[in-house]
């Protein structure tokens, strides 16, 4: 297992969250003593072992692609903080500025 | 006037159908207590009244018009805050759904309405899951009904308080690793996890997709099984569901346990509150007095459990959090709560490039380990009986600094959900002088371990037991 260090800045870029300094730092310490716990399955033989797939042994569950009727429009947007024409509104992604 | 507080479903059941009590009378009378007791214990994030009342009325009408009716009609239940309700808030016990009101039911929610049970209100429990006490809801702790210093156990904390206060007949939880068992364990209560993919988990709020269970938490069992009639079954929209269910699970409840073989892990009773301890060996002893045969199983790689599960689990859960973004519904990642960070940024971690072979692949094949230890054991017993909590319920605020204290609450219950098996928590007796504000003691429970699919068995042990111990008649004075 790799030696238990995070790089918590990057890991919540990725992630997406936002953490103020003060959070960082009490994360970190708290994820490298879990992460150092964890270490003990190094103890642990996987040779040969194959990792488990279905818990219950199910296998390629298909269906007959069936078209019903589902939510209307107006009700999957009701929950939306910002709609626009029938739409889902954010912000933009790519402005003009935006470099290629 | 009937006093409803000490009643079980089956009870209600009898006085519904006998037309001695109407299930409005019945609804308003839990409304209240569940109103009333809420400032104490918190086991509430809403309370739907209106909606209540007018499913007990219609279901009035159908009595009076000689309906025939499931033994669920009128039962006014609980739902854990992490269920979809139509029209009904539905939080998570997070600030991020603080708003978010579900255009549809989940399978489950689904199913008790359409038998005509009363859903009263959405219980509290540690946001999104993530929890062994309830103490990390962004709305607040629960309270233990038995003793209002300490927790009721988590996730469905909220769940838990509210069936052993008397604020609801039964109440619906999940457990992807403690979550119906602890409270259950630590509130005197009788809590399915049933095998995975036997109840659906559609409209259930994501927690670890390949651990979760969709189970609940009543008063005895034969409450239990009587839920779970209703719950199971192959689901169109989940497709982890299998049709492996018993067409009636109370129909050989009473079958008794002679001659069926019960195993005790050796590995369960080493580090154990010695009290505990010796409540869960004397169950072992009423069983055998009863025709049990008791015998050691070992299931090795038990100690391995918790390190297999926070890997897979906060992995997953950093995948099934990625969806809120606050654009569809909700508010944004800002609003998550300092346990749900913490999971997102391990399991974020766990998975990232370079990383995902060193835990979440090893610890996938740990487990299978764990899994082959179970049907290992199964040969040779019919059950394993161990038990549900290392310690008694906890003082609010006494491991919340410490995740991987609170972590290892876990220790006895996260191996069955890796494993995919059933167990059932059932109470086995009170530790007494410890608990000032109930009078009654802090309840003890044990697990009932199954193979795959083997409810009705856990069922028929579980009432052996309980008949001879009645345990669930010592409720808390509130």
């Amino acid at each position: 297992m790799p030696k238990a260090k995070i790089d918590i800045e990057h890991v919540a870029k990725l992630a997406v969250l936002k953490l103020s300094a003060e959070q960082q730092r009490k994360l970190e310490k708290q994820l490298t003593e879990i992460l150092s716990y964890i270490g003990q399955l190094e103890e642990v033989n996987t040779k040969n072992i194959e990792p488990i797939g279905q818990i219950t042994g199910l296998e390629n569950v298909t269906r007959d692609d069936q078209s019903a009727p589902s939510l209307s429009q107006e009700t999957a947007l009701k929950n939306a903080p910002r709609f626009y024409n029938g739409y889902f509104e954010v912000d933009a992604v790519f402005t003009e500025n935006s470099p290629e | 006037m009937i006093n409803t507080q000490k009643l079980t479903i089956q009870e209600a059941s009898k006085l519904i159908a006998e037309k001695k009590i109407s299930a409005v009378e019945i609804t308003q009378s839990f409304l209240e207590r569940a109103k009333k007791l809420n400032a104490k214990l918190n086991s509430f994030i809403t309370i739907c009244s209106d909606e209540a009342l007018k499913q007990a009325k219609k279901i009035d009408e159908l009595i009076s018009d000689n309906q025939r009716l499931s033994p669920l009609a009128g039962i006014p239940i609980a739902v854990k805050d992490l269920f979809s309700t139509k029209g009904i808030k539905t939080t998570a016990g997070s600030k991020v759904l603080e708003n978010y009101v579900p255009a549809y039911s989940a399978t489950v929610v689904k199913k008790l309405l359409d038998e005509n049970v009363i859903c009263i209100g959405k219980t509290n429990l540690d946001a999104w899951g993530h929890g062994s006490s309830g103490e990390n809801s962004d709305f607040g702790p629960t309270k233990n009904p038995y003793d209002l210093e300490r927790v009721p156990g988590g996730s469905s904390s909220g769940s838990g308080a509210a069936v052993a206060a008397g604020q609801c007949l039964a109440a619906t939880g999940t457990d992807t690793g403690s979550s119906v068992r602890l409270p259950a364990a630590f509130c005197n209560l009788v809590g399915l996890k049933p095998t995975y993919g036997l109840v659906s988990r559609s409209g259930v709020i994501a927690m670890a997709s390949s651990l979760d269970s969709i189970g609940h938490l009543t008063k005895t069992v034969y409450d239990n099984a009587l839920v779970l009639n209703t719950t199971a079954g192959k689901d169109f929209f989940d497709s982890t569901t299998q049709e492996k269910k018993v067409g009636d699970y109370t129909k050989n409840i009473n079958r008794g346990v002679k001659n069926l073989k019960i195993g005790l892990p050796k590995e369960y009773f080493g580090n154990l509150d010695k009290d505990i301890k010796e409540k869960t060996l004397a169950a072992v002893k009423v069983l055998e007095k009863l025709g049990a045969k008791i015998e050691e199983v070992s299931l090795p790689h038990t100690k391995y459990g918790v390190a297999t599960y926070y890997i897979i689990q906060p992995s997953e859960v950093s995948s099934n959090l990625a969806r809120y973004d606050g654009i569809r519904f909700g508010f944004g990642r800002e609003n998550f709560g300092e346990e749900a960070k913490r999971r997102i940024i391990l399991g974020t971690y766990t998975l990232s490039a370079g990383y995902y072979d060193a835990y979440y692949l090893k610890a996938m094949k740990v487990r299978r380990l764990i899994k082959e230890d179970f049907e290992k054991a199964h040969k040779k017993v019919d059950v394993i009986i161990c038990p549900t909590s290392p310690t008694l319920p906890f003082k609010i605020g006494e491991k919340s600094d410490d995740p991987l204290k609170m972590y290892l609450s876990d220790i006895f219950v996260v191996n069955q959900n890796l494993a995919g098996v059933p167990s059932l928590n059932v109470p086995c007796g009170f530790i007494d002088n410890l608990s000032k504000s109930s009078g009654v003691g802090l309840p003890v429970g044990m697990q009932i371990v199954g193979p795959h699919f083997s409810e009705e068995l856990l069922y028929q042990v579980g009432y052996a037991y309980e008949q001879e111990t009645k345990f669930y008649e010592r409720r808390p004075e509130l």
